[in-house]
């Protein structure tokens, strides 16, 4: 049994790598063979930044159990930091794209650990509206400072990170994306899923809820950093409000819809998700309702008696359910 | 000098005095019981020695270590361990990872470990996945350790719980009520087990039990407690043929 | 220099008067159904399409205007309650916290789609001079603003402790269960509570329309926001704690806004909140409550 199970994992891990190296390749050929054309190449790091948001946040929201609000905000330091570094050297691209990278998660991780120490003290419904006041505070700060060009914004940031350097991009995502996989399978991942179940418990074995606390804000942080990262040197300007709530919103319907908890859920949504306003344009004041009524009607359901119904029903609940079979009397 | 030393412990809840000079002294491998009515203060005692209150008055030594102002999981790692009246179990988690959670302070490797998945993560996984089957076993939870906790009837979840407190290591083990909710044919088996990890796990127990059957059969030594005081102490035969305990179960 | 102060001060007394009734109503269903009801300060902003839609679209009066916003307002905190937060009374708080932002969400988006994101200009239907009191100018709207709050802060307290429904209400925060079994219709104390908070805060988009007069899909979130760091402030679930934390937020934003910057009042306001629950979680006059082990 035990073989058995290690076959699987090592099955699984197979899988995984097999999608990922399939989706690269297909990718290139796609782009190399001109199969693309302007519309989807210019989709490519917009996805691969929103699979770093949703798997981020699916830290904190589907694994820690806390709700943040203030996921742009984290973004939007990432983005400054990496903008200014990379405006004001004059080095090697790879070198001013490397050093962004690494500063830009490192300062958002250091908020992420500002943000994560009051929080420890807080239980959910306060957490996320300080995480909503942060996001909030960010961009008053960002407005009023003088080094980030206030409410105008950076302009002339290098654009390192388009569509033609998709492979970098496609790394870094898939490297964030193993990298939170990996933490949620391991005892740091055992001890964030054990606060999320019951804190009380998870104090009572003898670890520390806090120190988890924070370190996954830290995490999480880190990632989005990154994707801020990303998406300055995408689109080469930056402002303040791009970075508001209706930003964090959009991160956490992504991480909803694909379902708290699940990474792979998480990638795919983010995928539909941004690719679907851009292929349907016209209907953008609709895309922000369809979002709320996402969010409205999938915790309606995962709460409600049809989804007992569908799970209790052969053909549906073998669609829910995998691994959830009741154990006899 | 006792594996656990406990003098005066006392707290109040704004003008409630729950706990009042409460002395308690157990031996290594010991069997202790805690009775008394409900409302009596006894999960409140248990509260109080784990952390989860601190006491407003008192000491707690364990092991000649002073464990007054730790927090709760320090007391853990201290090594004292428990169980809930109301399970709290990691619900979405397989009853392996349940075990495998509180193993987390046993088997340790970095972050950056797991991240990178050395072989570091690999060996200790391992090791951990060992160390908890060998522990579910005791609990004959072993067989099913794929499931989610969520899933097992209630007398399985009251053994997760627990092998989940004994995978922490502890010198000594409170358990809130376990016998709650079992039949007499569980409750028997409780007591074989209780029995067993005391002898094999090297712990002394400290437990809160309504069922008579299981604190006669097992317990060494009794304390009982009421509104928050220890009204009588001793042979447990001897305890509840104790008038007083008889009043305070009964009423006058 | 002690007029400006002095003129910040009663500023400040009322924008934070509004925010006490926007606060009133997020600690009455904390105190009741245990949640934030996150789409609250958007009912602010529904209140002041209301009274948009009735004065300048349907050429209503202004005493059938006031009632017509309040009566839509109490009707949709109804709703939201009834279809939204209802069915997950006993989920996870995470699940009903998303679907409070859900909502939020909708309302915001909703009147984006009727309204459009261009502010419309509105003109205060609030006509009473200024009055000027040793060199301190207090204009009208001031004055309407703090006996409107007055008064209605006078009225909650009344019911709250003299009715009958006021009576279940209290008993329904306390203990939901026990007022269950000692026959209280929980049900519709909570649609009650949902209603009266629906009624303060269209109150208090009336006030704060008649203050800003310019209407926006988003203009119920900031104030939406600062009432609940208000009602934190004050102490989640207590009425009078709503009443000061607002109006000492009001004020705290005020002096700010003049004395240091405007820009960064807002980060004033919310670090405010982040310092209170470090200090003192549980607010001014709040109760600290435990969970049980």
């Amino acid at each position: 049994m035990e073989n058995l199970k290690k076959k699987f994992a090592g099955k699984q891990a197979f899988i995984n790598l097999a999608i990922i190296v399939l989706t690269y390749v297909l990718l290139t050929v796609l782009m190399s063979a001109g199969l693309l054309n302007r519309q989807y190449t210019s989709l490519l790091v917009p996805i691969a930044i929103n699979v770093i948001l949703a798997v981020s946040l699916n830290l904190i929201t589907g694994f820690l159990g806390e709700l943040s609000l203030g996921h742009a905000g984290f973004m939007s330091i990432g983005a400054y930091v990496g903008a200014l570094i990379t405006i004001n050297m004059d080095a090697p691209e790879i070198v001013e794209l490397t050093l962004a990278l690494l500063a830009g998660g490192a300062v958002a991780a250091f908020f992420g650990f500002v943000i994560g120490m009051p929080v420890l003290r807080l239980n959910g419904d306060y957490l996320a509206i300080v995480t909503l006041g942060f996001g909030e505070i960010i961009k008053s700060v960002l407005i009023s400072m003088k080094i980030t060009n206030g409410a105008k914004g950076l302009q002339r940031i290098p654009l390192y990170t388009t569509y033609k350097s998709y492979t970098l991009v496609f790394i870094l995502m898939v490297i964030s994306i193993l990298a939170i996989m990996n933490i949620v399978k391991s005892r740091h991942g055992r001890a964030i899923c054990s606060i999320r179940d019951n804190s009380i418990a998870t104090q009572s074995i003898g670890i520390n809820v806090s120190r988890f606390k924070v370190m996954t804000f830290v995490i999480s942080a880190f990632f989005a950093g990154i994707a801020g990262v990303l998406y300055a040197h995408n689109v080469g300007i930056l402002k303040p409000t791009t970075f508001d709530y209706n930003k964090s919103i959009e991160i956490l319907v992504i991480v909803v819809l694909g379902g708290m908890g699940s990474i792979r859920g998480s990638v795919i949504a983010a995928i539909i998700l941004t690719a679907l306003p851009e292929l349907l344009r016209g209907a953008d004041d609709f895309r922000m309702l369809l979002y709320a009524v996402v969010l409205i009607i999938i915790m309606l359901f995962n709460h409600s008696k049809i989804k007992e119904g569908l799970l209790n029903n052969n053909i549906f609940g073998k669609l829910f359910k995998s691994n959830e079979e009741k154990v006899g009397e | 000098m006792a594996l656990l030393e406990v003098n005066n412990l006392g707290i109040s809840f704004g003008g409630l005095r729950a706990v009042d000079n409460f002395n308690i002294s157990i031996e290594k491998g010991q069997l202790y019981g805690l009775i008394g009515p409900n409302g009596a203060g006894k999960t409140t005692v248990f509260n109080l020695l784990t952390g989860v209150y601190p006491p407003t008055d008192g000491s707690i030594v364990l092991d000649g270590v002073n464990l007054n102002g730790k927090s709760a999981n320090e007391i853990c790692r201290a090594g004292i361990a428990r169980t809930f009246q109301n399970i709290r179990l990691f619900d979405k988690l397989t009853v392996l990872d349940n075990v495998k959670t509180a193993l987390h302070n046993q088997i340790k490797y970095s972050l950056l470990s797991s991240i990178l998945r050395t072989p570091a993560y690999f060996k200790a996984e391992k090791a951990m996945d060992k160390k908890a089957l060998e522990i579910l076993k005791v609990f004959g939870l072993d067989r099913i350790h794929e499931y989610r906790a969520s899933n097992l009837p209630y007398g399985m979840q009251r053994k997760l719980e627990i092998a989940r407190a004994l995978a922490t290591n502890p010198k000594i083990i409170l358990l809130d009520e376990p016998a709650a909710g079992m039949n007499p044919t569980e409750t028997q088996e409780l007591m074989d087990m209780i029995r067993f990890i005391r002898d094999n796990f090297d712990v002394a127990v400290l437990l809160i039990e309504h069922d008579m059957n299981l604190v006669l059969g097992i317990c060494e030594q009794v304390k009982v407690l009421e509104y928050g005081r220890i009204i009588a102490e001793g042979d447990p035969i001897k305890v509840v043929n104790d008038p007083k305990v008889i009043t305070a179960y009964l009423g006058e | 220099m002690f007029n400006n102060i002095l003129e910040q001060l009663i500023n400040g007394l009322r924008t934070g008067s509004i925010y006490a009734l926007i606060a009133l109503g997020y600690t009455m269903v904390y105190g009741i159904a245990k949640m934030i009801n996150f789409a609250h300060g958007d009912i602010i902003m529904v209140g002041a399409y209301a009274l948009y839609v009735a004065i300048v679209l349907l050429h209503l009066p202004v005493i059938p205007a006031i009632i017509f916003t309040c009566v839509v307002c109490s009707v949709l905190g109804i709703l939201i309650e009834r279809i939204a937060y209802k069915p997950l009374r006993n989920a996870p708080r995470l699940a009903v916290l998303i679907t409070a932002i859900g909502v939020s969400y909708f309302l915001q988006s909703a009147s984006l789609l009727i309204f459009k994101a261009t502010p419309i200009p509105f003109q205060s239907i609030i006509n009473i001079q200024s009055i000027n009191i040793g060199g301190v100018t207090i204009s009208g709207i001031t004055i309407v603003t703090l006996v409107v709050t007055t008064i209605s802060m006078i009225a909650l307290t009344l019911f709250i402790n003299k009715t009958k429904a006021g009576s279940a209400m209290r008993a329904v925060s306390e203990d939901m269960g026990a007022a269950q079994l000692v026959g209280i219709n929980v049900n519709r104390t909570i649609t009650l509570t949902f209603a009266i908070g629906s009624f303060l805060a269209a109150v208090a988009g009336i006030l704060y329309i008649c203050q800003y007069q310019s209407l926006k899909p988003t203009m119920g979130a900031l104030p939406g926001i600062k009432a609940f760091v208000a009602a934190v402030l004050g102490g989640i679930g207590s009425i009078p704690g709503a009443m000061l934390g607002g109006i000492i937020l009001g004020i705290i934003e005020s002096l700010s806004k003049a004395f240091i910057s405007t820009e960064l009042s807002d980060a004033i306001v919310f670090s405010v909140l982040v310092i209170v629950l470090l200090v003192k979680p549980s607010g001014f006059l709040g109760k600290k409550k435990n969970e049980k082990v």
